[in-house]
């Protein structure tokens, strides 16, 4: 079909979770394929895995400094892709793999892990760990209209993208996120969506505020992503009804 | 229709029609009534609510608490529960004046509690970030298509749990243990003693023990509820209902046709929809200050804005 946008997708130090969070997105993501996203390549799911030119392509995974095939995989997405998308907590800040420090057979001089925003310039991010399969859907949606879609499309997927646009500006996260940018900022009002949304379940609220257990964070980005007093936009989540029911259509 | 009351499909003045919930309710019982009703009929199989320690005692699974050893729970102190029945949702009927995080149940109600169809009630900012949840599920996997009610309450602002414990126990003089029940409304905060004793205390006293992040917010009367409700605008024992979406369109029909509300036309009502526009720009404009000044709050360095 002439107007499906074409896709890639890079996989690097990651463990496949997003991938499988993709691929959760089941009837969802058969559409997604049959209506508006020719796969060019990707290792688990598609035949071909080598980089090629394409309109979007996401990353899973950060990437091991110390593995020249890494970094010129990245340089390669970057060059041949219109957009990148950083996928999931690694691809974002560097997630769990902020931990490494080599030692491990059978590679043990792979000892550095870089989320890609330090070695490319990314276009959008889609944090979580593991992301969503509804936050991806909501984004491949989106990326689609905004490539795609009627003037008025556009400006509706330029809107819903602009914050998690903006995200790239940030290469690390941390439960000290919500310390430092939301409470130190005393624009914390205690809804608990950061404990909802933290994957290993290091947050509790007392007395109304988010309490972490810093040993626990995995450094995800999502507790942080996910409140609202870390960005809303009015345009976006006051239109919610449409912009659901929209989504929806989209897939059927 | 201005943007200070939010979109909305219909305004009524409503009372619960049960005797029973009357005499736990806030106002007109509208949250309980109507989760109530949505239990009953199976629009939604479990509710996310304010609870408090006495509901705690009798249904430890139902909640999830933080850190604190239980034993030091204080009177007045809200715990989100998950309620599953009409008993439950009367032992948490009424408003706490201090910051239940319900939205932080949200995910696990879905999960241990097994729900797949959540009633949720909660304050704007709780309404805002149930939205959030929806449209950008961060870390809400598998949630947002769940969420089968939510339920807005108007909100000029919170407090923390010190800041209640101050205003009853040093400025009312009353034991928390011994209040039945608060109050904002006529210009005061009313605290109710389980005797009979009533104190009232000026806004004024109050305001220096609100939420600092209270003052950022941007919605007074919960817009993005499904329904959203609060006292303000109706006669006493009677409380405002906005109908916002089609799903709380549908729901608030099927309510009435099961005859769990009365209600008057707003128009009709002292003081009706004049008092809650004035009230909503009111708190729209000190808050858009708060931020404008945020902007400024340092020599050339700036409070961060959330709103993009």
């Amino acid at each position: 079909m002439a107007d499906k946008i074409t896709v890639g997708y890079t996989h690097l130090s990651g463990c496949t979770g997003c991938t499988v969070a993709l691929a959760d997105n089941y009837g969802g993501l058969l559409t997604l394929l049959d209506k508006y996203v020719d796969l060019k390549y990707m290792p688990t799911l598609a035949d071909a895995r080598h980089i090629q030119k394409v309109d979007v392509s996401f990353v899973e995974g950060s990437v091991c400094i110390n593995d020249k095939l890494a970094v010129e995989e990245i340089k390669e997405t970057r060059e041949k892709s219109a957009v990148v998308v950083a996928l999931g907590g690694c691809a974002c800040y560097g997630n769990i793999t902020r931990f490494g420090r080599g030692g491990q057979q059978n590679q043990p001089q792979h000892e550095a892990y870089l989320p890609i925003g330090d070695l490319i310039k990314v276009d959008v991010y889609i944090p979580g760990c593991a992301p969503t399969p509804q936050m991806i859907r909501n984004v491949a949606v989106m990326a689609y209209l905004l490539l795609k879609g009627t003037k008025e499309q556009k400006d509706l997927a330029t809107k819903f993208l602009t914050p998690l646009m903006k995200a790239t500006e940030t290469t690390s996260a941390c439960f000290c996120d919500l310390m430092v940018k939301v409470i130190n900022q005393s624009l914390c009002m205690g809804c608990g969506s950061c404990a909802a949304a933290c994957p290993v379940n290091a947050i509790t609220m007392e007395y109304g505020k988010p309490q972490g257990e810093r040993d626990l964070c995995i450094k995800c980005g999502a507790c942080y992503n996910q409140c609202p007093r870390a960005w809303y936009s009015f345009d976006v989540v006051d239109n919610y009804e449409a912009i659901n029911e929209a989504i929806m259509a989209a897939l059927q | 229709m201005g943007a200070e009351l939010g979109k909305y499909k219909s305004c009524v003045s409503a009372r619960t029609t049960d005797k029973e919930i009357l005499k736990f309710s806030q106002d007109g019982g509208i949250v309980t009534s109507l989760f109530g009703f949505a239990l009953d009929t199976g629009i939604i199989d479990g509710a996310i609510v304010a609870a408090n320690k006495e509901f705690y005692e009798k249904n430890p699974s139902k909640c999830i608490l933080d850190n604190s050893n239980f034993e030091m729970i204080e009177p007045w102190r809200p715990i989100p529960a998950v309620v599953n029945t009409k008993a439950e949702l009367l032992a948490a009927a009424g408003t706490k004046y201090n910051i239940s995080p319900n939205v932080a149940l949200l995910k696990e109600a879905t999960r241990a509690f097994g729900l797949d169809k959540i009633g949720i009630v909660g304050t704007p900012c709780q309404m805002q970030a149930v939205r959030k949840a929806q449209l950008y599920p961060i870390g809400f996997r598998d949630v947002g298509a769940s969420i089968a009610l939510a339920v807005g309450i108007f909100c000029m602002e919170n407090f923390p749990y010190q800041g209640i414990l101050q205003l009853v126990e040093d400025h009312a003089a009353m034991k928390l243990d011994a209040v039945k029940k608060m109050e904002i409304g006529k210009g005061k905060f009313w605290v109710y003693g389980k005797r009979g004793q009533v104190v009232s205390l000026p806004l004024k006293v109050t305001h220096k023990y609100e939420q600092p992040g209270c003052h950022v917010c941007l919605d007074y009367v919960a817009n993005l509820g499904d329904i959203s409700t609060g006292s303000v605008g109706s006669p006493d024992g009677w409380s405002t209902v906005f109908v916002r979406s089609k799903i709380g369109d549908s729901v608030w029909a099927k309510a009435m046709a099961a005859g769990v509300f009365e209600t008057q036309p707003i128009e009709k009502v002292k003081p009706g929809l004049e008092l809650v526009t004035k009230l909503a720009n009111e708190k729209i404009t000190k808050n858009k200050k708060t931020l404008e000044g945020r902007a400024t709050f340092g020599v050339g360095k700036a409070l961060r804005n959330p709103y993009i």
